[in-house]
């Protein structure tokens, strides 16, 4: 039983409750196949969309969720609400939890608006993506993945590439892996290496071909273009020379390697496409278990949450 | 009236004697045993201290302009119901004190509240617009210690240069907020292992060092500069060999900065959010060492009100700043005398001897003739903060729950008995 009002991160969650959300998700996902897919058990639910930055798979695969438990979804575009006329976050929920919806889902470019959030209203929140700090259910997806697809993730190598310094999805894959098991790599330049990141419970290694080496699983990270700007980097080519993800990078990870995305993709930077489009892929097979998982976490938060 | 205080240990910088003390007209009239006056108002002050008034550098009042955080009212009296008799004005209110005129309604207002001393500096440059230099000496005529552009950092060393030079037959320093704002990076707290865990962007300290050994570089060839809030160890490191190579520098740092870490914003904790940010372990205990080996001259709050609304949103969005006159003597007495034995004659020093020379006003000292600004503590008398203490129209305080020994008991003002515990009869 998930000892939680909310899902703020997974730097708050047990292993046992992270591995009954995947149990959970199973269960959803084996409705996809069938005629009828819906199973109404949040059908006097409203949840609403309160996303402060932009969203294509996160947002899409909630409202996918909330439709196929037949919950309503209450669709909140920040730019023609109240924010533009100066409205404060704090009030903008309230307001939110005063006309009777049952959850939040919030994405925000700015840390701890979750925990934020959750102080100030009383119903639950579940984090879509916070600043740089969790993606949960970004992490809960690829576990879940990971777990299909190779039965487990106790000892596992994942090795993560990218900008680890700006990705969310890194934290809370790091905090959820390492609570199951597995043993995790981050790697990437230097100046997008978070100082202590060590402490998170992951290794750091700088060479690509180093980190890659023995690898069960690879999950590359979007490459953010105005961290060029920044100087994180000096340009795209030096990037995909240097850490980009090829085919011949892939042969030094163990022979049944996963190609992991969490999307979306920039095509011959972080990822050359015939890596991301090879036999080894699984990256719509994430975008796929986002539905299952999302359902899950929402099913266990609104629907058993009443039950208790 | 004239004021008798008996019984009370009297401290300054080179040692204590336990004897009465007759202030008449604000001034110390007599230091001498068995005084007896029939025309004064008398206070028993057995196993209290009496200090010099203590100075707080370093302190925010918003007047004008935010006067919904504070005005000088509500922070003057928040003052002397802290122990602190005189506090600095910073300059960055709305308008910008930059001019005479505002110095002296700063002055005046004071002076009709009549609770704690107003020191007011006024700002570098007008406008704090980073170019032109303001009139210093019109400024100084009028009541003005200090010149600084706090809160914004000073990011032309040829500015700081014309200021030193053009300052220094007037005796008066340039207090800088040390920062290098592209290496500060827009951050909301320390850059460390735990900005990563929890997501938030970092100010790695290398901005207020980088900037801090630029200051004294500069200071070296061209006049006295004040650093102000110092966080790290290695900012600390830079002012001690910069004093042992002869440069003219003074610093501060305040309360929060030698009794928390960085761990206090873990819950994204808006009341624990500052600039400079909280540091480690490691530089809080350098910041104690700085303090006792006189690297760091001063104890100064950096008091920064600001509403609860202020704080009740965005961790990255929130003011930086807390208040501080009200718990500083608390947590000095607590920290540096009880758990770290520091002195009393050093507290005195760091909080009202040092700031009274980096400032260049007569005050500092208890002894006949001097102004009688003075500080009263009570060093065994337990505390705890709550937000019922604060005097000030803000209570944003990470010292809320927590709670220590040694306060003040009794805040003297010209002469004048302006704020007193309860229990002081």
């Amino acid at each position: 039983m998930l000892n939680q009002n909310h899902l703020l991160g997974l730097k708050y969650l047990s292993a046992t409750e992270i591995k009954e959300i995947l149990e959970q998700a199973t269960y959803f996902k084996q409705l996809f196949n069938r005629p009828v897919k819906q199973v109404p058990t949040l059908k006097n639910k409203t949840l609403v969309s309160l996303f402060y930055e932009p969203s294509t798979r996160t947002k899409g695969s909630f409202d996918m969720a909330m439709k196929m438990l037949g919950a309503g979804s209450l669709n909140f575009a920040v730019n023609t609400s109240s924010v533009n006329k100066g409205e404060t976050l704090v009030d903008t929920v309230k307001n939110l939890a005063s006309m009777g919806v049952d959850g939040i889902i919030v994405r925000h470019s700015m840390a701890g608006v979750p925990e934020l959030i959750a102080k100030n209203v009383d119903i639950p929140v579940i984090n879509a993506g916070d600043g740089f700090n969790e993606h949960p259910t970004q992490a809960l997806l690829d576990m879940f993945t990971m777990t299909e697809e190779k039965g487990y993730i106790e000892g596992k190598k994942v090795t993560i590439i990218g900008d680890i310094k700006h990705s969310r999805v890194v934290r809370s894959n790091i905090w959820g892996l390492s609570k199951l098991g597995a043993e995790v790599t981050v790697c990437g330049p230097a100046s997008l290496i978070p100082h202590g990141i060590e402490e998170m419970g992951c290794k750091v290694v700088h060479k690509v071909e180093d980190a890659i080496k023995g690898a069960d699983f690879i999950n590359v990270l979007r490459v953010q273009f105005e961290r060029q700007k920044g100087s994180y980097f000096p340009s795209s080519r030096e990037y995909y020379h240097e850490y980009g993800i090829t085919p011949s990078r892939v042969k030094l990870a163990k022979e049944d390697v996963l190609i992991m995305h969490p999307g979306p993709m920039n095509r011959g930077v972080e990822i050359s496409t015939d890596v991301a489009d090879g036999p080894y892929n699984v990256i719509l097979e994430q975008v796929s278990n986002g539905v299952a998982i999302r359902m899950a976490v929402l099913y266990m938060l609104l629907a058993r949450r009443n039950a208790r | 009236m004239k004021l008798l205080l008996k019984n009370a240990t009297i401290v300054n910088i080179d040692g204590f004697e336990k004897k009465d003390l007759l202030i008449d007209k604000g001034r110390i009239l007599k230091i001498a045993e068995n005084i007896t006056d029939d025309k004064a108002e008398v206070y028993d002050l057995t196993g209290k201290h009496v200090l010099p008034g203590f100075i707080d550098l370093h302190v925010h009042l918003r007047e004008p302009g935010q006067e919904e955080k504070e005005t000088l009212s509500t922070g003057l009296k928040a003052a002397v119901c802290g122990g602190i008799t005189a506090v600095c004005s910073m300059p960055n209110t709305n308008p910008v004190i930059d001019n005479k005129f505002l110095i002296k309604f700063l002055k005046d207002r004071a002076w009709e509240i009549s609770k704690a001393k107003l020191y007011p500096t006024g700002s570098i440059t007008k406008a704090m617009a980073g170019s032109e230099i303001s009139e210093f000496a019109a400024m100084i005529r009028n009541g003005a210690v200090g010149f600084t552009d706090d809160g914004l950092p000073l990011e032309n060393m040829c500015t700081l240069r014309r200021a030193l030079e053009y300052l220094s037959p007037y005796d008066k320093p340039i207090i800088l907020h040390c920062e290098d704002r592209a290496l500060a990076e827009g951050g909301a707290m320390n850059e460390g292992a735990l900005s990563t865990k929890i997501g938030l962007p970092g100010i790695h300290r290398s901005s207020e060092e980088a900037a801090i050994a630029q200051s004294i570089e500069t200071a070296k060839y061209f006049g006295r500069v004040h650093i102000c809030h110092v966080s790290t160890k290695g900012s600390v490191e830079l002012i001690r060999a910069a004093k042992l190579r002869g440069v003219k520098v003074t610093a501060e740092t305040a309360p929060h900065y030698f009794m928390l870490t960085e761990s206090a914003v873990e819950e994204y904790n808006t009341n624990a959010k500052m600039n400079p940010p909280l540091r480690t372990e490691e530089d809080r205990l350098a910041i104690i060492e700085g303090l006792r080996d006189g690297t760091l001259d001063a104890i100064a709050t950096d008091h920064a009100p600001h509403t609860a609304d202020d704080k009740n949103m965005e961790f990255n969005k929130a003011c930086f700043g807390i208040v501080g006159l009200e718990t500083s003597v608390m947590m000095t007495l607590s920290k540096l005398y009880h758990e770290e034995g520091f002195s009393l004659e050093q507290i005195v020093k760091l909080c009202s001897f040092n700031p009274a020379n980096i400032i260049g006003v007569n005050s500092g000292k208890i002894a006949k003739g001097e102004v009688a600004d003075l500080t009263i503590v009570d060093t065994e008398k337990g505390w705890k903060v709550t937000e019922k203490l604060f005097k000030s129209k803000s209570k944003n305080s990470p010292f809320i729950g927590r709670s220590g020994k040694g306060r003040a008991v009794m805040t003297v003002v010209d002469g004048n008995v302006v704020w007193k515990e309860k229990s002081i009869g």
